[in-house]
């Protein structure tokens, strides 16, 4: 039976539907402490002292950490993806609300949290700033020194660079755009905002430290134990095989839990007092651990008589907060996509990662690229308004399509751009005619597509295990945190070695056991490790046959395991192990121009189509029809695909609507789930989800990954019903009532006051 | 603060525990190794720590643990205690009605609520009942067919 495309429920569901599956939320040790974390309640200050004592003197308080203490353990305690920029505990410097300045612990979380209350910290207030825009003026500076991590080339070169907030530019140069601009027939420029917002994992970011015999074990949320192991061990000067990473099923990730996040501070504490910590955040603490950018995306494009785009150009300023985390490489990685999916000649991209006085921004769902969507697809469908040409013909006109090179010179292949649009007008039945209501409710509608590029360079390991009975293990460190992938590998391993899906054992994540993975990120893991799991089961189907021949069995037929090792050992004991690694080929862009003719190994692709009815008295919005499409190669799971689809829009429907971390002076306002609203049950609008029949002919048995793509058209798809609607433009997400209310009254010529 | 001594019906048991008035049911809960019932939001708006108190559903991360004393408890845990899933869990399976499953049991434990309440709910029924609930991997059209599933395998 065909494993790959059966509609199997994902592994672990009888142990997620019963309260029993494993999170590190649930692990407990003997003689553990609780950490709780004091927090700087201003967003920029120079540290005058920090006084711990009445905490110290709390009954049942075992020990107070500050940054010095660390800095005693860890003479360098800086971490970070990208820069090595953030201490463990704020050191010297505060740079935002929020940020961690103390840690007490103690065996009751609730003693804990009582002695954080008694702790008092004096700070020499710096000015602050906020706004990406106004952070490119170096009034005031986030960090002294830029200090890149050395990780990766086009970091380098900033090294120790002083005086400024911008932490990575990022240019590309295709063909002369201000050329193309100056000969067009017309030309559009618009500016579009999109807010601060985050994950808000369920399950709260949680890590635990085991300090053993001169080794450390970390249990914990994440979603890169492979980072996290060589992290730590840089931290403390270790070889890597000194720390272990244990990492059970994750109770949501989203891009919040990659990297190190509670890790760093859980090992120091554990190191420092010989014992097992654990930490667990507040649902309020996640707001101060890590967002999404805010963003300012300045678009020109150049249009010519007969409607083709022929040059654009994009400035895209990326607000990265108080520390780097990976807002760099979503500063270049995203960045070179955001002239969007189109076939333009002159292209020139400016794209800038900036600290601010703010909680760091990192990844979360997209990468950036839903920030540019909500750009260039707001900006094209103006351009189409602009010119009086249908907003899905202009698109197809200007489509970037297979066998043609994306800005960066990587030439397109795979990608189901065109089908994908195609299959969303078809829905929506786009030729038809639309009613567009009358009276104080109107109507409109509105299409948006977006691509994305893969990561890379990057490597996946995996051991396939065939026992002698012929049952199977799958070691890899990829982390299921709902996305299914467990299952994924399942199937493809089953395929190849011709077992039941559900028959194989997949192994959770543990450094000791289960071989590097770069990270679960970036919609990688069915493709990369997809494609390593693949290649370690043929290999042990390989080395099983090899077996066979050596026992003398005649070659040409799949003999069953156990007959395999009895001919050849005389008993049914042993293993086959099958190893692999996946790195696809990649060339860095050109430092100069951000070329590369191989920038990804594969492309992602999502769109989304909207159908509205707008109260023009109210500025409500209400979504009639969503539907979201997107290019996924062969599913290896139609089923868990199309969850993973559905999810994501709807995840960005809320950020399109009603998410917005709110800020006062550098404090975040509205830090639970009472005050920032995220989508329930009622807020669904009916959906329609549909998998594009593609291929990706590098991608496992044809698949490809779909965990964000979902996420990239639903903004703009929204923002161009509503204009269609009621003649509106929204250039800033969320688009609340409100603001759909004050464009309506501006247009109309009577503005609401400002707040 | 002084810890005091409750009584109460754990998942058909009859248990006996010591704790300070400012724990909470969540708590309470570990410590008898049921992780099923989770805190967090800690202001009972996702649901993730359900928990049925004499048949009626509560937040468990408002709900003080010493209110338990002479109480009947019932958790997600005590829903297979014959060794099979309930109708409701076998629904939520052929649904695929979750991706990482953190807030599951809520929605499982809802849900029998819901069809306890309503045998035979409308779509709009179900989002009004399961409105306390949340999502974030958002899988609210797979649980409102899980609910339909359920509804159908018990008539």
């Amino acid at each position: 039976m065909n494993q790959v495309g059966r509609e199997i429920p994902r592994l672990e569901v009888r142990a997620k539907v019963t309260g029993r599956a494993d999170y590190t939320h649930n692990l407990r040790l003997p003689g553990m402490l609780y950490g709780k974390v004091f927090r700087s309640t201003v967003p920029h200050g120079r540290i005058k002292s920090i006084d711990t004592q009445a905490a110290k003197e709390l009954p049942g308080v075992y020990r107070v950490v500050t940054g010095e203490d660390i800095r005693k353990l860890i003479p360098e305690p800086y971490y970070g993806p990208a820069f090595h920029d953030q201490p463990i505990l704020a050191l010297d410097k505060v740079r935002y609300v929020g940020e961690p300045v103390a840690a007490v612990l103690a065996s009751d979380p609730h003693v804990a949290e009582q002695a954080v209350q008694l702790i008092s910290a004096e700070y020499d207030e710096l000015p602050a700033v906020y706004d990406e825009i106004e952070a490119l003026e170096p009034k005031v500076l986030v960090h002294e020194v830029l200090k890149p991590a050395g990780t990766f080339a086009d970091l380098k070169h900033i090294q120790g660079r002083k005086g400024t907030n911008v932490a990575l530019d990022y240019h590309l140069r295709r063909g002369d755009a201000d050329k193309a601009m100056a000969g067009a027939d017309r030309v559009f420029e618009h500016t579009f905002k999109t807010q601060q917002c985050l994950h808000l994992p369920f399950e709260t970011f949680v890590a635990i430290a085991e300090p053993g015999d001169e080794r450390l074990t970390i249990h914990t949320s994440n979603q890169t134990p492979s980072f996290v192991r060589i992290e730590i061990a840089r931290l403390f000067g270790w070889p890597e095989n000194r720390v272990r990473v244990k990492i059970p099923y994750l109770g949501g990730g989203f891009g919040a839990k990659v990297y190190v996040k509670l890790e760093a501070l859980v090992a120091a504490l554990a190191m420092l007092v010989r014992r097992p910590v654990k930490i667990v955040l507040t649902m309020e603490e996640q707001f101060y651990m890590i967002t999404k950018h805010p963003t300012t995306f300045r678009i020109k494009s150049g249009v010519d008589k007969s409607g083709r785009v022929v040059a654009r150009s994009c400035q895209v300023y990326w607000n990265g907060g108080a520390y780097a985390d990976i807002g760099p490489r979503v500063t270049q990685k995203s960045g070179f996509t955001a002239a969007g999916p189109y076939d333009i000649d002159n292209i020139s991209i400016d794209s800038y990662a900036l600290y601010t006085n703010r909680t760091p921004a990192g990844a979360l769902r997209g990468f950036g690229v839903p920030q540019l969507v909500w750009a260039y697809e707001s900006h094209t469908d103006l351009i189409a308004r602009e010119l009086g040409v249908d907003q899905l013909e202009f698109r197809r006109k200007n489509l970037l399509r297979e066998g043609r090179p994306q800005a960066s010179g990587t030439v397109l292949q795979d990608a189901a751009i065109a089908e994908v649009l195609d299959a969303i007008a078809a829905r929506m039945a786009w030729n038809k005619p639309f009613d567009h209501g009358s009276g104080t409710l109107r109507r409109g509608r509105g299409i948006a597509i977006g691509f994305k590029a893969s990561i890379s360079p990057t490597t996946s390991v995996a051991i396939v295990n065939v026992s002698a009975d012929g049952s199977v293990y799958i070691y890899k460190s990829t982390v299921d945190m709902g996305q299914g992938s467990d299952t994924a590998f399942a199937q493809i391993v089953a395929e190849v070695l011709d077992v039941q899906a559900e028959s194989v054992r997949v192994v959770a994540p543990d450094t000791d056991v289960t071989p590097y993975d770069m990270g679960t990120l970036g919609s990688r893991s069915l493709y990369h490790m997809g494609n390593a799991v693949r290649l370690a089961a043929e290999d042990a189907r390989a080395k099983l046959r090899a077996l066979a021949t050596e026992a003398g069995l005649p070659e040409g037929t799949n003999y069953p395991p156990p007959e395999i090792f009895k001919k050849r050992f005389g008993m049914q004991a042993g293993n086959v192990i099958g190893t692999a690694s996946f790195v696809p080929s990649y060339k860095s862009p050109d430092p100069q121009t951000g070329l590369s003719d191989n920038v990804t190994p594969f492309w992602m692709v999502g769109g989304a189509g909207a159908e509205v009815e707008v109260d023009i008295e109210t500025g409500h919005v209400r979504i009639l029809r969503l539907i979201n499409a997107a290019d996924c190669g062969k599913p290896i799971n139609p089923a868990v695909a199309r969850t993973q689809l559905s999810g994501a829009a709807i995840m960005q429907l809320g950020f399109t609507l009603s998410e917005a971390m709110q800020l006062d002076g550098g404090q975040v306002t509205n830090a639970s789930l009472a005050d920032y609203k995220i989508p329930g049950i009622g807020d669904i609008p009916p959906m329609e989800n549909e998998l594009v029949a593609g291929e990706q002919h590098s991608g496992p048995f044809g698949a490809k990954g779909l965990g964000e793509s979902g996420t990239f058209g639903v903004s703009p798809a929204i923002a161009n019903a509503i204009h269609d609607a009621v003649g509106v433009r929204i250039t800033e997400l969320p688009i609340t009532a409100e603001a759909v209310l004050r464009a309506l009254r501006a247009n109309a010529g009577r503005p609401l006051e400002d707040e | 603060m002084s810890a005091r001594t409750i009584n109460f019906t754990l998942n058909g048991q009859a248990v006996s525990t010591t704790t300070e008035p400012h724990r909470n049911l969540v708590e309470l809960l570990q410590r008898f190794d049921l992780f099923g019932a989770r805190e967090s939001c800690g202001q009972g708006l996702c649901g993730c720590c359900t928990v049925l108190v004499d048949g009626k559903a509560v937040s468990g991360c408002l709900y003080f643990a010493v209110w338990a004393d002479g109480k009947s408890i019932s958790t997600v845990e005590h829903l297979d205690a014959d060794g099979a899933l309930s109708n409701v869990q076998q629904a939520f399976i052929a649904a695929g009605a979750f991706q990482c499953g953190f807030c599951t049991p809520g929605f499982v434990l809802m849900t029998h609520q819901l069809l306890k309440a309503n045998p035979d709910p409308s779509d709009d029924d179900i989002r009004h009942y399961l409105n306390g609930n949340l999502c974030r991997c958002a899988a609210y059209p797979e649980i409102i067919d899980a609910v339909k599933r359920a509804t159908k395998a018990a008539t």
